[in-house]
């Protein structure tokens, strides 16, 4: 089996434990925003890279072309993306208003002074 | 002629007034045009339950593009179900909401925060009508990012990070289903629910199709906080302001349970997902474990509000169970569960932010006495707990024993074990608030008196739901039969 | 950044050429690639790119909040009514075919409005986020 020919796949693999592994060790809560941001990043690589055809131009209509790569993923993507930029900036701002309520963004500062977590 | 649009209404009715919601200036504005809108999205949701309850499927193309290419929302027993769940959840969490938020939540705020609820509300109907699994990601994101601002609202600082874990958890769960669904999409070019089940069906297994399954399991137990995924869901009920625990704790895992239903019943054929994949087994290990140590660990909350948090992680363990019995009677009794247990944790954490509002606190050691202090409020937390508990007479003992003939008919003894065990150790959680509060006298100095009648009303409104669905079963019960046959016969 | 005269030059420069790209974006989405949200963000990026020279307080001088929210709301209205449009005009929700005697004409209105709609909600979203972080004073 060509491993080197899914490479696509080995980004999108590659990228997402990336993130994840931000998301799970780091303390940092922005840093975990951004770890939770490459880790989306890789789903969408995942879906653009399903799109191609082989030996497919852009879909964009002109003459000439007949075979397409498929835009539908790219749209659905576009809409993740969408959802992606939601919740980065809904999460940025809950760490913002987590720096004021703890003068602190490292999970063990806030942890500390509230045992409960 | 508007009767064929209401698929269409269900959701876009919440979803014209969360705009409209922001432009308005006065929180009671905001408040009554939400109220209105939930009030409407009940009464679409009765007249499409009561069309669909004949067996009878709804099918809607949006914008006139036929079923596979297009989105199509479609309604059938499953859904008009749920629908009917969540919308009547959503007018009696906004009828205490009133009272309550004004007290908890910054008066510049509240227009914003009725904002969210109704954007809350159109994901979760959303999710419910869909027929398109990617448009099911879209809602699935709407309702999950308003959900992290309404508990990100609670006077807590601590509800700030018990967001700030829900959206990382919440995200990553939302992520899994989007790579489940692409995978889906990458064997079959198809996004429609119905589609990707015929061509699935013919297309059969691969190791795309298993590791799809694996990432959507995984990513909607997440949202349903299955245990072990649970661990986002005792902080974000106990410190999000009172309406929105009542809200989220009877319908967001509630549809997260029937979106589970969908792709393990529907999508993929329950020949697969329970046949050539062990997941039967799987779900029946993790949801009994479940059950018992979450309701173990409620025993040793001190928060009440936490312990029923705990207990709701347990309560999704009974659903779970009742899918993996994979029979007619066991999805009968998880539908049912399901219906229950919104009534049920409804009543409980509406009592409990009656509580709240009179005391500021719902720790255990405040409520000393209430028995005598807010009776009417206690009366209604007391039927709720029986029903928790499973008392005969309640709505709760009506599914646990749905739950445990299904599990008996499929000869699960153990299991049977695992459904009473839990029911005793609810029995010791409950009886600690009970003592407390009536067993205990109050404290000299404590002058409460009983909850304003705005915010005993709903709490009685849920709490005689609970008496009346565990007297009258026909409704229930039927309805959940219904649904379950139409689940099993699809993938027959 | 205000002393700096290469960059308050070369904002002032610039911007209107981001804005007049957008709107190219905006219109000729449905030709070409492009569409409603990119040419929400492009517009937004031109107002971010202009506070972050000249302070946040500039960009209430264009949008105040009350603006701003208002824009918000009008850009989904827009989208939804759209839906309503076609609803009254006796098709499926968001059939464009419905709104006008040609069907071609009436899809070709149809995804204008609603990218239109999608526009002005994605910018005025965009801006009222930068300006909620950078305009913040802990409260």
């Amino acid at each position: 089996m060509d491993l080197l020919g899914l490479y696509n796949y080995w980004i999108v693999i590659l990228l997402m434990m990336m993130g994840f592994y931000v998301v799970i060790a780091s303390g940092h809560l922005v840093k975990k925003l951004i770890g939770l941001n490459l880790f989306q990043a890789s789903v969408f690589i995942l879906y653009i890279s399903m799109g191609t055809v082989d030996g497919g131009a852009a879909p964009i209509l002109r003459s000439g072309v007949g075979v397409f790569s498929n835009p539908l993923p790219h749209v659905l993507i576009l809409t993740a993306i969408v959802v992606g930029v939601a919740t980065t900036a809904l999460g940025l701002a809950l760490v913002v208003r987590i720096k004021e309520a703890y003068g602190s963004v490292e999970e063990e500062d806030i942890h500390r002074q509230d045992d409960s977590l | 002629m508007i009767r064929e649009h209401l698929p269409v209404l269900q959701v876009v009715l919440s979803l014209v007034a969360a705009p409209l919601c922001l432009l308005l200036t006065r929180a009671v504005w905001a408040w009554l045009l939400a109220f209105i809108v939930s009030v409407a999205a009940l009464l679409i949701s009765i007249v499409l339950l009561r069309e669909v309850y004949t067996g009878e499927v709804i099918s809607y193309a949006i914008g006139g593009w036929a079923a596979p290419w297009g989105i199509e929302y479609r309604v059938d027993a499953v859904n008009a179900f749920i629908l009917i769940i969540v919308t009547a959840i959503s007018v009696v969490a906004l009828m205490f909401a009133k009272t309550s938020v004004a007290q908890e939540v910054a008066g510049d705020k509240q227009g914003l925060f009725y904002t969210a609820w109704l954007l809350c509300l159109t994901g979760l109907l959303g999710i419910a009508v869909t027929g398109d699994a990617f448009n099911l990601f879209v809602f699935l994101e709407i309702s999950s990012l308003s959900s992290y601002v309404l508990i990100g609202l609670g006077q807590d600082r601590r509800a700030l990070t018990a967001s700030f874990q829900y959206l990382v958890m919440g995200t990553i769960g939302a992520t899994f289903i989007l790579i489940g669904i692409g995978l889906l999409y990458m064997v079959t070019g198809t996004l429609n629910m119905m589609d990707l089940a015929a061509r699935l069906a013919v297309l059969g297994d691969s190791r795309t199709v298993q590791t799809a399954l694996a990432f959507l399991t995984v990513g909607i137990g997440l949202k349903l906080a299955l245990f072990p995924l649970h661990l986002w869901l005792p902080n974000a009920y106990t410190y999000a302001p009172s309406a929105v625990t009542v809200f989220m704790a009877a319908t967001a895992t509630k549809v997260a349970v029937y979106m589970l239903l969908r792709f393990l019943f529907q999508v993929f054929d329950a020949s697969f997902t329970f046949g050539a994949m062990p997941l039967g087994g799987f779900l029946a290990v993790l949801a009994a474990v479940g059950i018992l140590s979450t309701s173990t660990v409620s025993i040793f909350q001190d928060n009440v509000k936490r312990m029923l948090a705990y207990s709701s992680v347990a309560q999704v363990g009974y659903m779970v169970l009742g899918i993996s019995l994979v029979s007619s009677a066991g999805l009968t009794a998880a539908l049912l569960h399901l219906f229950n247990h919104a009534l049920m944790k409804g009543t409980l954490f509406l009592a409990l932010g009656c509580v709240a509002y009179r005391l500021g606190s719902v720790r255990l050691g405040a409520i000393a006495g209430l028995g005598q202090r807010m009776p009417w409020t206690m009366a209604a937390f007391l039927v709720g707990a029986l029903s928790l508990i499973g008392i005969p007479l309640t709505a709760g003992f009506v599914s646990k024993w749905y739950l445990i003939l299904a599990a008996v008919e499929r000869g699960w003894w153990p299991l049977v074990v695992v459904i009473v065990a839990g029911s005793l150790l609810a029995i010791i959680y409950v009886w600690r608030v009970v003592e407390m509060a009536y067993l205990r006298p109050p404290p000299e100095k404590l002058s409460v008196t009983e909850a304003p009648l705005s915010l005993l009303l709903p709490t009685w409104l849920l709490a005689g739901a609970n008496v009346y669905f565990g007297i009258d079963t026909q409704f229930s019960v039927g309805m959940a039969r219904q649904a379950a046959a139409l689940l099993i016969g699809s993938s027959g | 950044m205000k002393d700096n005269v290469v960059l308050r030059v070369v904002t002032k420069i610039i911007v209107p050429v981001i804005l007049v790209f957008s709107l190219y974006v905006q219109f000729h989405g449905d030709y070409g690639p492009g569409g409603g949200f990119q040419a929400g963000v492009i517009f937004a990026a031109g107002f971010i790119l202009y506070a972050l020279v000249f302070g946040v307080e500039a960009i209430d001088r264009v949008f105040s909040a009350a603006t701003l929210r208002i824009m918000t709301a009008l850009g989904l209205l827009l989208f939804a009514g759209v839906g309503f449009w076609s609803l009254i005009g006796g098709e499926r929700y968001l059939d464009y075919d419905a709104l006008a005697q040609e069907p071609l004409v009436g899809q070709h209105l149809g995804i204008f409005l609603v990218e239109l709609g999608v526009g002005i909600t994605v910018a005025a979203v965009m801006i009222t986020v930068f300006v909620a972080f950078a305009g913040r004073t802990p409260d």
